[in-house]
């Protein structure tokens, strides 16, 4: 396969599509891992359920802050 | 029963799909129109305009002009901008006090004195418009949506504070009952626990105006229709301009602890006061730009995925598309109502931690 020709299956590669792929499985990691947790953390204690729901909204919006962060760069680069 | 009504609903779902790809096809035989541009349609949505576009009807569009302001070579100049009659390529001249302007892509240009295939625009290699610009301090769409949002604010706390002057004891009567328990949240559980009883109530106005503002406008955002949609917070240079704010209070407030520990961090070894120094001193300016991003792309986000959800429908050519579309867009925008909330809190209460970390009192060293 000559140089050109890979560089022109390269240029197909949707690279900002994958990288917002990645970020949201990143999101999706760190969101499942708060949401186990704080459902962990309400079973044990179910009197503490309202600040730890709240905090842990609180948390998953900075999660998915990062996702997004990620999806405006891959806006730009594309 | 539960359990049937989901079967039944299931099933309608798999067999519409069927439909929608014989639709589908049949659609695409005979469609000679020309290709919907997604792209195009939704960064039009959520970007500024010079008038603000309400709907298309029979091929014509139909927007509400808004007032167009220049600071030319020649001094002030003002027109309407239903005088370029939707025109955005550069192709229809304005001429007001023997100069001439044209719109290209929002953005108001002098106009070349010689059309070039009808358009007065000359583009570099990049296809970036060369012409000169003058400076535009136009009432933009997103403007005028601040606008409504400011007199919407100032009719709330108005009627607000015209309800406790009314009330005998001090009991929120009216419009108050819904205003004094945010209040008091943003008093009691962002400014108190992150500045501190001792300072809290200086800070306590500007906070109180981040959070009411910003939650408004983008809420005004979440509404489909003319006077509101303005795609406001989703805009860079509003988010940005408040985290310049929080970046302005912050380092006027700060205290000599706090700039001791970003340049000479205490409790560490020399080469580690030398290494994190650099990372701190970034820092500063870090913090308010995550702030301005994150709230940009948080709003920006949403618009687009509910555009995005719309579309479908188009880029499929299908009505049978429709209901999914819907229902997923309607769902979007309810999770959408809590995130708005969520964004305007978290902006509130990191400004309040900037400002508290501040002006935090180190009694110790570490």
């Amino acid at each position: 396969m000559s140089l050109a020709l890979l560089q022109e299956a390269v240029s197909y590669v949707p690279f900002a599509a994958i990288g917002a792929g990645l970020a949201a499985i990143g999101a999706g990691i760190g969101i499942g891992k708060i949401g186990g947790s704080a459902m962990e953390a309400m079973a044990r204690q179910p009197e503490m359920q309202g600040k730890l729901q709240g905090s842990a909204i609180v948390l998953i919006a900075f999660v998915e802050a990062v996702a997004l962060f990620a999806v405006v760069v891959s806006l730009i680069a594309k | 029963m539960q359990i049937n009504t989901f079967k039944t609903l299931l099933l309608g779902l798999l067999l519409s799909l069927s439909f929608v790809v014989k639709a589908n096809e049949s659609i695409e035989e005979k469609s000679d129109e020309k290709d919907f541009n997604v792209t195009d349609m939704i960064m039009h949505h959520i970007k500024d305009a010079h008038d603000f576009h309400i709907m298309d009807w029979d091929g014509h569009a139909i927007s509400f002009p808004l007032p167009v302001i220049l600071w030319t070579n020649d001094g002030l100049v003002t027109f309407m901008s239903s005088e370029f009659h939707h025109n955005d390529d550069g192709t229809i001249v304005v001429e007001k006090g023997g100069q001439k302007f044209i719109k290209f892509h929002e953005e108001i240009y002098y106009a070349n004195d010689e059309a070039d295939h009808g358009s007065y625009v000359s583009f570099d290699p990049e296809h970036h418009p060369t012409n000169v610009a003058p400076l535009d301090f136009s009432i933009t769409k997103l403007v005028f949506s601040m606008f409504m949002s400011m007199i919407l604010l100032l009719l709330i706390f108005g009627f607000s504070a015209r309800a406790y002057n009314r009330s005998e004891n001090g009991v929120p009567t009216g419009i108050a009952k819904f205003t004094e328990p945010l209040i008091v949240f943003i008093r009691d559980e962002v400014a108190i626990p992150n500045i501190g009883e001792k300072h809290y109530k200086r800070f306590l106005p500007f906070l109180l105006t981040l959070f009411f503002f910003i939650w408004i406008n983008n809420i005004m955002g979440l509404i489909p229709f003319f006077p509101f949609s303005g795609n406001l917070s989703g805009n860079i240079a509003f988010t940005g301009v408040l985290a310049l704010i929080t970046f302005i209070i912050t380092t006027f407030v700060a205290n000599k602890d706090y700039w001791k520990h970003i340049f000479w961090m205490p409790g560490v070894p020399v080469p580690m006061k030398l290494f994190l120094a650099p990372i701190e001193f970034m820092g500063i300016f870090i913090k308010p730009i995550s702030l301005m991003i994150r709230l940009f792309a948080n709003i920006s986000a949403g618009h687009i995925i509910v555009l995005s959800l719309i579309s479908l429908i188009f880029i499929a050519k299908s009505i049978w598309i429709a209901p999914a579309s819907v229902i997923f867009s309607v769902f979007i925008s309810v999770i959408e109502v809590l995130v708005v909330a969520i964004q305007a809190y978290i902006f509130t209460m990191l400004t309040a931690l900037y400002i508290g970390s501040a002006m935090e009192e180190h009694e110790h060293e570490h």
